[in-house]
């Protein structure tokens, strides 16, 4: 996907003032909140899942190389077909490579960021294939030719009335408002598409090293016919996804859907492991699987690492305070909220997404939330502090803070210098002790709110006075 | 019992009767409260732009001067949570303060757990009557686990109520520099936190943090709400602002 992240700011500005899409996530910002942390009462030992989730994808990712190996060898096995990339570009090529082979024409396709990631419906359409979004959020968003908002709910950020206008307008129908029937109508456009899709493509939540498979959560079933419906199907996916055994597949997953949903369990979780066998009732018959490393590597060997724990539920950004406010399209690239302020400057550079990790109140919400304890708010300090290391930060502020903790690790200094601000803002402040337009490095302050003024004199002052009253006073 | 006062900058800057309500408080309490005379700022506003170099300046001086207290209480979660949650790891690299820094950081408290699990004050001095709603700061509810204790203290005051908001622990939108980088969208926060405000019709807005004092008085009153925002210490202490 092209990144945008530089134009954060402007971006968000828009955002906070477009009418409709304030009121699309107003009307979601509650929901997922509440479902949340309703289901996750269900649990009556979160924490120590939490915990235990936490460290088996360390332990997946600590031990990447042999686990992959592992993976592979029983995926082979089952008559997998497995690739192992560096790049997107490369995945890219690879799946238009298998799709020429097999003389394919239309391929159908179910979530995957990572193909978000990689352009791949936008290469795919330049190669001349047929390439349908199936998941109905990416149906909606590849009509509307968007790129998603969010990772589970790719088409959050449109209302009902948006959407009824895009079906109206795309398949040429009466225009239906009901969500229901909406939806009904988007199914029925895309049943012939599963029926004669040459190929079929999808991502992957995990790689179950312990049985050399796939696995994809939905809740749609589309990502079932994804997988068992064309002759040929191809996952792609990143190697951070690998995880030891189904075991820890089901213990993870016991967080992933409420986390992401609030649902105890998705409506489908499909596991594909090799090509359909002689006796399978359906499934592909050549299965391809291609594990690309995009950059997760050099994350796994940077301080950042923690972020490759991230299970891709949504929940840091459903609670984030400032995604609730500008949904996700500001934030410039495929992962949008915390978890995108900390994966899109490491995957595709820190001098690309400067506001991306600055960004954020670091109120700790989304770390709170997170089911597998990354510590986001950490990490967006450690970007912010890479920032400062190289340079990347504007003139003005790197001086102010010098300046301030120059001053403030100078007492008599400091204390003059408060002493004058304090009586300063105080007769600016007037009898309202409101200002309410501050000089510039402070005025984004004062374009939405007053600031509070001093009341003339300081605590130490005051303190100071206080106690030589009491010494020099009757006692 | 020692205990060091710190003030925190914002407080001795732009509120300093916070200052001495907490002061009171203690002292109320029983405790043999110090206030170093030099200190400022723990160093937070550098830690949080991504400047260590500044941070540790800072944070050196506050275990200098605080080194000798048997306890550190702060009227501020988040100045609070940089002592006790971020110094270790500020000092990482700075192997010959990092012991200090560790034992000064253990021994922080905010000033309300302070006051309501250490040193379990009973008989709280202010006398306001009316209803109040808190809002839960969030350093001090996710650093220092502070959220019971302001309430349990402001109803021991007689004639206090607390009328709760839907949604007291959201975010006010403050978040430092923040709420300066990005001016719109940290208004636009607040401004969501000031409807919560007004829904729980409460007389007074308060609070544990200096910075979403600001932030929050500030929005309400470009709204013309001109709802009184107090720190809890003062309603605590009676030491309400006077202009």
């Amino acid at each position: 996907m092209q990144i945008t992240s530089r134009d954060f700011k402007r971006v968000a500005s828009r955002k906070l003032a477009d009418p409709k899409l304030q009121k699309a996530l107003g009307n979601a910002k509650g929901k997922l909140v509440v479902t949340r942390a309703r289901s996750i009462l269900e649990l009556d030992n979160y924490e120590e899942i939490r915990e235990a989730s936490a460290r088996v994808r360390d332990f997946g990712l600590q031990n990447m190389d042999v686990l992959l190996e592992e993976w592979e060898r029983r995926a082979v096995a089952a008559g997998t077909i497995v690739h192992w990339v560096e790049s997107g570009r490369e995945v890219n090529a690879k799946v238009i490579e298998i799709a020429r082979r097999h003389n394919v024409r239309k391929i159908i396709k179910s979530k995957s960021m990572l193909g978000e990631e990689t352009n791949l419906n936008h290469e795919l359409e330049a190669a001349g294939l047929d390439v349908r979004e199936t998941d109905l959020g990416e149906y909606i968003i590849q009509q509307s030719g968007e790129t998603p908002s969010h990772i589970i709910a790719p088409a959050v950020h449109k209302s009902r009335d948006d959407v009824a206008d895009l079906f109206a307008e795309k398949h040429q129908r009466r225009r239906l408002t009901d969500i229901a029937a909406l939806t009904h109508e988007a199914r029925e456009i895309l049943r012939p598409h599963f029926l004669d899709a040459d190929m079929g493509i999808s991502g992957a939540n995990f790689l179950v090293a312990e049985t050399g498979s796939t696995m994809i959560v939905t809740n749609e079933g589309n990502g079932r016919m994804t997988t068992t419906m064309p002759r040929v199907h191809v996952a792609i996916t990143g190697v951070e996804k690998i995880i030891p055994t189904l075991e820890d597949v089901s213990m993870i997953l016991r967080l992933l859907t409420r986390s992401a949903t609030g649902q105890s369990i998705s409506n489908y979780l499909s596991f594909t492991t090799g090509p359909k066998r002689p006796d399978d009732k359906d499934g592909p018959g050549e299965f391809h699987v291609i594990i690309v490393d995009a950059g997760r590597t050099k994350v796994l060997a940077s301080d950042m690492r923690e972020a490759l724990r991230c299970i891709r539920c949504g929940a840091c950004m459903n609670h984030c305070p400032v995604y609730q406010n500008i949904g996700g399209h500001a934030y410039g690239w495929v992962y949008p909220g915390p978890i995108g302020s900390i994966l899109t400057p490491s995957y595709v550079g820190l001098e690309n997404a400067i506001d991306l990790p600055n960004a954020a109140t670091l109120c700790n919400q989304c770390g709170v939330v997170c089911p597998v304890k990354i510590p986001l708010p950490d990490l967006m300090r450690k970007l912010r502090e890479k920032q400062v290391e190289r340079g990347l930060r504007p003139w003005g502020e790197r001086v102010g803070l010098r300046l301030w903790a120059w001053a403030a690790a100078r007492p008599r200094i400091y204390s003059l210098l408060t002493r004058i601000g304090a009586r300063i803002g105080r007769l600016a402040g007037g009898r309202a002790g409101l200002l309410h337009k501050l000089p510039p490095g402070g005025s984004g302050w004062t374009t939405g709110r007053d600031f509070p003024a001093p009341k003339g004199k300081t605590f130490r002052e005051l303190y100071a006075r206080e106690r030589a009253g009491k010494r020099s006073g009757p006692q | 019992m020692k205990v060091g006062l710190f003030v925190t900058c914002l407080v001795d800057l732009m509120r300093p009767n916070i200052g001495f309500a907490a002061l009171r408080l203690l002292e109320a309490a029983g405790c043999d409260v110090v206030v170093p005379a030099t200190q400022t700022c723990c160093g937070q506003p550098g830690y949080n732009s991504g400047d260590r170099i500044a941070a540790q300046a800072l944070a050196r001086k506050v275990v200098d001067e605080f080194d000798a207290c048997e306890y550190i209480v702060v009227p501020s979660g988040s100045c609070s949570g940089m002592i006790r949650a971020h110094y270790p790891e500020l000092f990482a690299e700075l192997p010959e303060y990092r012991a200090r820094a560790e034992a000064v950081a253990a021994r922080t408290y905010e000033l309300t757990d302070f006051l309501q699990n250490m040193v379990r004050l009973e008989r709280v001095p202010g006398k306001v009557s009316g209803s109040v709603t808190y809002h839960d700061s969030c350093s001090g509810l996710r650093e220092m686990g502070v959220k019971s204790q302001p309430r349990a203290l402001l109803s021991k005051i007689p004639g206090l109520t607390i009328k709760e908001m839907q949604q007291p622990e959201q975010c006010c939108g403050f978040g430092g520099t923040f709420a300066v980088k990005y001016g719109d969208i940290s208004s636009r926060i607040a401004d969501l936190k000031c409807e919560d405000v007004q829904a729980a019709g409460a007389d007074a807005l308060v609070l544990g943090d200096l910075g979403c004092m600001l932030n929050i008085e500030g929005r309400l009153r470009r709204r013309n709400d001109n709802t009184p925002v107090l720190h809890v210490a003062e309603v605590l202490a009676g030491e309400l602002p006077q202009d």
